[in-house]
This record gives structure tokens, sequence and C-alpha cells, in this order.
């Protein structure tokens, strides 16, 4: 196996972008990355394209094959591949390259992520978004997206003690990291009142818990470590790449304030790198709902279960402080274009990493860890990625 | 939903109709054709339910796609029946009402309509004990 490094990054802005077309953000932030990178377009060997449901969102199929027509790759027909995993897509995509990178098969790989999501009403991405769950036995019986979560969160607060004030304090502090972040969907401040004064969408999370629906697309090219110096002075190596799966439906899960897919996948990330949580210097976790973040926290092992909403409270997640989470704003801020996701985590880590995230910026980050989660938890990517 | 889809399940979905794997005595609800437990090994039969079982966790649903046979707010929760597995399902009550705990048990509701001339969906709610 060989090792693998990030040699460019792209990501467009996030948010409702009503001007814009699948196609046009997929190939804007492909051609950042492209540029960023210093790679001619005869030197990509494959595409791997993270999307959750452009069947239903914008009703096309067959993205593998858009993406390298639109990205003027189809004259060289090289292999270009969709991956799904509801909202950890864009993280198995990433996967992807590496694995095929890693195995020598291919050289330069691209791994993007890409949704467009306000093409179709509220209502109808409430409805594709629930398909992350088991249709069949949580969606037909009313649940949303959000009322999994919110019913996590109720537990978590019966079992740990967890506040709604601790809830309303990650999304303050992904909030104002996002004010830093000119890419983000949200770059206004909230407080902890406007948090709890938003309207309740199922309780306990109210609307400023939930992540926002988005428009937008981001891009990474992988290669061999060993020929990333003559691309970029400032490779981004990876030190683990893990996916795990779990169960779809949140009622099977031996702990349901637990997700074991992301307690294994930390695991095995952390022995591959041959790292502890305490050795990482900056973290992207999957902040799709206030509670996520707090789970995330514990289960990667931040922190020990039932204390990442104190710990939140307490600062110690901001940035500057013990563990800096979600420098970008995450999802809750930055926005959640859900295939897109993944990926954009990959560009924020190698942002900061490089030392370019400006007023957002983590002094002296060496190690970034990124954790991309599909559904409540039926899927869990990790990445360790260092300077 | 495909009238096919949801027919298949119907006796499931109406009388609360899971499966037991008599290797190794564990009950399942949604049913499943594979023990995870016991995988190959496992020997599968159908079994009824009692109904009966108690709210493990639960939230208040405030907004939903339009529903004309259930609407806001709702409650759902995961219900442990006695029997040993969890689900997803309605509990009919007052929001302030439900509670972490409370003992339920299983009762015939609408689920849904998919239009005024489409499919009416039937199923499993839960009530108070």
């Amino acid at each position: 196996m060989r090792d693998v490094a990030i040699i460019g990054i792209g990501c467009t802005n996030f948010g409702e972008l009503w001007d814009k077309s699948f196609r046009d953000i997929f190939v804007e932030a492909g051609v950042m990355a492209i540029e960023d990178a210093g790679v001619q377009g005869e030197e990509i060997d494959a595409i791997y394209l993270g999307n959750m449901s452009a069947g239903r969102f914008i009703e096309q199929e067959h993205l593998a094959s858009l993406a390298a027509d639109y990205a003027g790759l189809a004259s060289i027909n090289i292999p270009s591949t969709r991956v799904e995993a509801a909202c950890a897509s864009g993280g198995l995509a990433l996967r992807q390259a590496v694995l095929a990178v890693a195995s020598g098969y291919h050289d330069i790989v691209i791994a993007g992520g890409a949704e467009k999501m306000t093409d179709v009403d509220t209502d109808a991405t409430t409805d594709v978004l629930a398909a992350a769950a088991d249709r069949e036995w949580e969606g037909i019986m009313g649940a949303t997206f959000p009322s999994i979560y919110a019913m996590i969160a109720r537990l978590h607060m019966h079992k740990y003690g967890t506040t709604s004030e601790q809830l309303a304090a990650v999304a303050v502090k992904n909030h104002y990291n996002a004010s830093m972040n000119s890419r983000a969907q949200y770059q206004s401040p909230v407080s902890i009142e406007n948090v709890l004064n938003s309207s309740l969408i199922a309780d306990p999370l109210h609307l400023l818990d939930c992540s926002p629906i988005t428009d937008g697309a981001a891009a990474v090219i992988v290669a061999p470590a060993e020929i990333a110096k003559q691309y970029t002075d400032t490779p981004i190596h990876i030190l683990a790449s893990t996916q795990t799966s779990s169960t779809i439906a949140l009622h099977d899960r031996k702990d349901i304030t637990t997700l074991d897919s992301t307690v294994v996948a930390a695991n095995k990330a952390f022995n591959t790198a041959k790292l502890t949580p305490g050795d990482i210097d900056i973290a992207e976790v999957h902040d799709c709902f206030t509670i996520a973040e707090i789970l995330a926290i514990e289960d990667i092992g931040f922190f020990k279960k039932g204390e990442g909403g104190k710990a939140t409270e307490d600062g110690l997640t901001a940035i500057g402080a013990e563990i800096p989470v979600n420098a970008s704003g995450g999802l809750k801020a930055c926005g959640h274009p859900v295939g897109a996701t993944g990926i954009k985590q990959a560009v924020e880590i190698a942002e900061q990493l490089r030392g370019e995230a400006g007023r957002r910026q983590v002094e002296g980050a060496e190690i970034g860890l990124i954790h991309n989660v599909g559904g409540s938890g039926g899927t869990a990517v990790i990445h360790i990625l260092s300077t | 939903m495909a009238v096919s889809r949801f027919w298949r399940k119907l006796r499931h979905r109406y009388n609360l109709i899971g499966t037991h794997c008599t290797t190794c005595n564990t009950y399942y609800y949604p049913p499943r054709k594979m023990c995870p437990q016991c995988r190959r090994d496992g020997r599968i039969e159908e079994c009824r339910f009692k109904g009966k079982g108690v709210i493990v966790t639960y939230t208040v649903i405030h907004a939903a796609p339009e529903n004309k046979a259930v609407q806001t707010p709702y409650v759902l929760g995961i219900v442990q029946l006695d029997e040993g597995p969890r689900l997803t399902s309605q509990i009919v009550c007052k929001p302030d009402d439900a509670r972490i705990g409370m003992r339920v048990q299983s009762v015939f509701r609408k689920l849904g309509e998919d239009s005024e001339h489409g499919m009416i969906y039937y199923g499993t709610k839960f009530i108070e004990d």
C-alpha cells in the first residue's frame, strides 16, 4: 500500500445558489482543485463523486458520466464513479480515491462531492432526507430526519443531564466560526436565546439546532505521497481512512445515545495512524444537528460519554481551546449540501493544516480529523490528515 | 409508497407480527428473515407480539411534510416491546403527557394517505397502558 496525500482543494460558496445548476457547481469546485494542484486534465486517472439523491433532487442519475462530461474529461474516457451513503457520500468518495491511489491502481484521482437541494421545495427535501433513515419502519411511521436525532437528544438529556442550553452552545460556536468563513451559508453569529427561541422542529430540537438546506460542491485531488511534492509544497498526508456501518434504524442500536459506527471508525483510525484523540489539533465533525456534534466529540474520544454538552458549554471546542471543533462553522452554519459535506470537511482541514484559514486559523495545527456520518449513524467515515 | 410495497408487510403492520429466532431465542420487530446473531444458523419463525411495552425515548414533531391523516404536533417514540425488540411508532397522547418509561400498548390506527383518491395506510400506534 502506498502513502497518499491531498495535493489540491476546491470548494464553492455554500448557500441557496438559485442561479447555479448541479453541473455548474461541481465543475466550479473541480476546476478550483485542479488549478490548486497544478495538474493537467490528461493526468487525471479517475473521478469519484459523492452524491446522496440527485435522482430525487434534480431527477438526474448517472452523475458519474455527467461529471466527467461537463468537467471536459469525456474525451479521455477515464473511469468515473458515483458513490452514495446518504450524508456520508462525500467521505466515501474521498475514501474510494484514497484506496484507488494507495493500491497503486491509479495515481492522480479527483474526489468530489456535490448536492443541489434547492430545486425542490422544503417538504420534498424533508422527504428525501428521511430516506437516509429506514423508509419502511421509521419513515412510514411518521419519522422525519430531525425527529430521529431529537429522540437521541431526549435520551441523552435523560441519561446524562445534557441541557437545551448546551445543545444551543454548539450552534452558537459554529455560527461564530462561520462568521469568519466567506464560503459559509450563515455568517451571522447567533445567541443562546436566539436558538432557544427559534421554532421547535422536533422537541427538543429547535430550527437553529438543525443544519440548513444547502447547495454546494467541493473537490480534492489525491496522489501518491512520493510524487506529491512535484505538485505542491504543502501536501496534506492521509494517515488513516476508515469506514464503518451499523443498523440503518435508530431503534436497533445497542445504545441509542452512541453511534457505534463512529466509535469503531475512530478506534480503527487512531490505531492505523498510531495516534490518540489527544494528538488531534483540529476536527471537523458531522454536526447535522447540535446533538450530533455532542455525540461525535464523545464517540471519537475527545470527551467521556455524557460530558460533550458540558465541554461545549465550557468552551473547550472553540478555536484556540483544547480541541477546536468545526472551525469552518460545520454543517450547522457553513451549510450541509449532503453529498458535498465530507469533501468540504477535507478542504477545511487541508486549509487549516496549510495555515491558510485566515481569521479562523487554528494556530500550529498539524494533525486534523474528519468525521462524516450517513443517516443516524448507519455509516461513518473518518480520515486523519497531517502536514 | 407503491401499493405492493405496503401490501407485502400488511399483516406485520396491522397485527404486530414479527419474527423469532429459535436458535438464540431473540425476537425481531420489524421482522427479519436473517438473524443478525446466528445468521445462517438461525431458525426463524413468525410470531405475534402482545403489543405491550415501554417508551425508551420520544420526540414531539412540530414540522413534517403535509399528511392529512396526522396533524402536527404529534408524538413519535421508540417503544421497547416486553418480548425485547424496539420499534419506532407514533404515541397517541397529548404532547405534554409523553414521558420516558411510560407503559404503552398497541392500537390499530391510520398512518397516512397518498391523496384524496390514493391509498390509505393503516398500521400500529401506541397509547398509554
